[in-house]
């Protein structure tokens, strides 16, 4: 533990948002998945040895000449449309100098005063199915910096570092950044809206096609701003009275890598800024820190004149104009919002709001999509990718669509199911299967010899062995203790292996097992 | 004409991470006047059939396909660098927060 990690003091939620109006900002960087750098011919896969996707040009060596990537200015364009921004008909990239290690040219290539796109809004969905439009102020392009690992302090965090080893695989990666305008009249539910607009957006990206969007591997990243205000008693927290008090200093909080922590976050920094304003004490406009282990934040660098950035256009990359007629055709590639597309999904499925929510919150709804365009019912869809799949994903701590099961697969499956080769619970254990590797479903049934067995010889074999071994148990059914047979179908499963249908083993039982009066016909063996 | 003051050499050197003596923040101040007033003759020329213009080309639009191109292997990455260490550049530890 540093020093900086101490507990500062914070006030109760409830008395926070009975005195202070609090005012988000929120920042949102977004890697593109375009194959290539954003100004060189790099690949950008992730997971590659250290130093080896690099080049002069994102090495910043003397001569080398930055081109911008097509698709990178495309993608761009499109998320700007989709945020319902204007695109700007004119604008240039913008060198941001600094001196810090992760870029190795001592600038970051951004955009400054001329974004590609601003002036948007995103309608977000709250949990009580209202909505909060969220005002966009711009967003730019830029790229990413490279990696840094500080070595030889005792906590592997800068503090104590004895120096700094840089990877820039990641230098020049594209990078849009999102920047919201002063998001006011949030009021006490400001935590839950800065959650939302991440989660539309993440959901609006992903549809777009234009990135990973994963917050935990840092290609979506959150910077959340807040401020709190005096709040003008009786009004409402959007009303123009509230509009017109000043706004406060505010913090800026970093390292925000989940939904969940930025909702947190925001919530922590409120009562935080509000205990300082109470005891009288002002606030420092700074970066914090967000620890999602202790669910606090800690004093980052102040911002003072250090951020002097000396921004001036970029002379080694040409201005863009987008044609209108290229926006134009690029407003047509629009994906349908993915809030509407929910509901219309939700109806087709026909699957209750909770059922519907769970999907979205596993990331889930196009796997389900495209396993039922593969052929099995919605139902069954579900079940399986935020059933037992889920499950699977949560233990092993990877996203569902990593999973290295295809919807094809899921839905194969589900067709051996649906055709009586499989019971339920040998699927799973086909579906382990297929996730280790071991082929296509059917492949599973037949390399581990999974499917039902169908022959009545052997399985009437194991009813009347099972019988026998538990004469009590059968007395008890014949005497007309019909729930006992259950111990009896069990051990008939037992025998089979978890080969047989525990409907069929359970009729063969009451047939062989019925009392003397009955006129059932006895045929099998 | 152009009035580059004390402070703001001092401020740039900050910037620019040089480390500069009492008496050299004079002697540049001037200098730096001299500099910039030889620079803004530069704004005489401009007018109505001279724009401003941050570019000397008149291009826009340049752009490339994004189609992998070959990288330098990590060797020939670091070759440059004055130290390396487990197949990165090794820099002096950093103060500010990443």
């Amino acid at each position: 533990m540093t020093v900086t990690d101490t507990t500062e003091a914070v006030l109760a939620y409830d008395d926070v948002v009975a005195a202070y109006d609090p005012v988000l900002g929120l920042e949102v960087h977004v890697e593109l998945n375009t194959a290539t750098k954003m100004f060189c011919g790099c690949p950008t896969g992730f997971g590659a040895e250290p130093n080896t996707q690099v080049c002069p040009v994102c090495l910043g060596l003397p001569g080398a000449l930055p081109v911008l990537n097509a698709r990178g200015l495309e993608s761009a364009i499109r998320i700007g449309l989709a945020l319902n921004c204007e695109i700007a008909t004119w604008c240039r990239f913008a060198r941001k100098n600094y001196f810090y290690p992760d870029m190795p040219k001592n600038f970051q290539t951004s955009q400054y005063d001329e974004p590609i796109a601003f002036n948007g809004f995103l309608d977000v969905e709250l949990d009580d199915g209202s909505t909060f439009r969220v005002e966009i102020e711009r967003a730019h392009m830029e790229e990413d910096t490279g990696k840094s690992t500080h070595v030889g302090g005792s906590t592997g965090r800068i503090h104590g570092a004895d120096h700094s080893l840089v990877d820039y695989n990641r230098a020049g990666i594209p990078l849009i950044e999102i920047v919201t305008k002063p998001v006011e009249g949030a009021g006490e539910r400001a935590p839950e809206i800065a959650r939302a607009y991440v989660s539309a957006l993440r959901d609006l990206l992903r549809a777009l096609g234009v990135s990973d969007v994963r917050m935990e591997q840092g290609s979506l990243r959150c910077d959340a701003n807040l401020s709190l205000r005096a709040k003008v008693p009786g009004t409402a927290p959007g009303s123009a009275e509230q509009r017109a008090v000043p706004l406060g200093t505010r913090s800026e909080t970093k390292n925000v890598n989940s939904l969940r922590s930025v909702e947190r976050a925001v919530r922590y920094e409120m009562t935080r800024h509000a205990a300082r304003l109470a005891a009288g004490l002002r606030i420092v406009q700074e970066t914090r820190h967000w620890h999602e282990d202790t669910g606090i934040t800690t004093s980052g660098r102040e911002k003072s004149d250090a951020e002097d950035y000396r921004y001036f256009p970029e002379p080694d990359l040409v201005p863009m104009s987008p044609d209108p007629a290229w926006v134009d055709e690029l407003r047509g590639t629009l994906p349908e919002p993915p809030p509407q597309r929910r509901r219309r999904l939700q109806a087709d499925w026909g699957f209750a709001d909770l059922e519907m929510r769970d999907l979205v919150n596993a990331g889930a709804v196009e796997l389900v999509e495209a396993t039922v365009a593969a052929g099995a019912a919605p139902a069954a869809a579900r079940k399986w990718w935020s059933g037992e799949l889920a499950r699977r994903a949560n233990a092993d701590g990877v996203e569902l669509a990593a999973m290295p099961v295809t919807p094809a697969q899921v839905a194969a499956l589900q067709g051996l199911v649906d055709a009586g080769t499989l019971t339920d619970s040998l699927a799973r254990q086909v579906l382990e299967g297929v996730l280790a590797g071991e082929g296509e479903p059917a492949d599973v049934v037949e390399s581990r010899g999974l499917r039902v067995v169908s022959d009545d010889g052997a399985l009437g074999a194991a009813v009347d062995q099972a019988i026998a071994d538990n004469p009590d148990v059968a007395d008890k059914v014949r005497s007309g203790k019909v729930a006992a047979v259950g111990a009896l179908v069990g051990a008939v499963m037992k025998q089979m292996r978890g080969q047989a249908d525990a409907a069929k083993v359970k009729a063969l039982l009451t047939e062989r097992l019925a009392p003397a009066d009955s006129t059932t016909d006895v045929t099998t063996s | 004409m152009s009035a580059i003051s004390r402070e703001e050499v001092s401020h740039l050197a900050m910037l620019a991470r040089i480390d500069l003596q009492p008496d050299e923040l004079d002697r540049l101040a001037a200098q730096l006047d001299v500099i910039l007033d030889a620079v803004a003759t530069v704004t005489q020329v401009a007018g109505e059939d001279v724009p401003a213009t941050s570019h000397p080309m008149p291009l826009t639009n340049v752009t490339r396909p994004d189609e992998p191109r070959p990288c330098l292997t990590q060797e020939e990455a670091l070759s440059g660098a004055p130290a390396a260490e487990a197949g990165r550049f090794r820099v002096p530890r950093i103060l500010e927060e990443d």
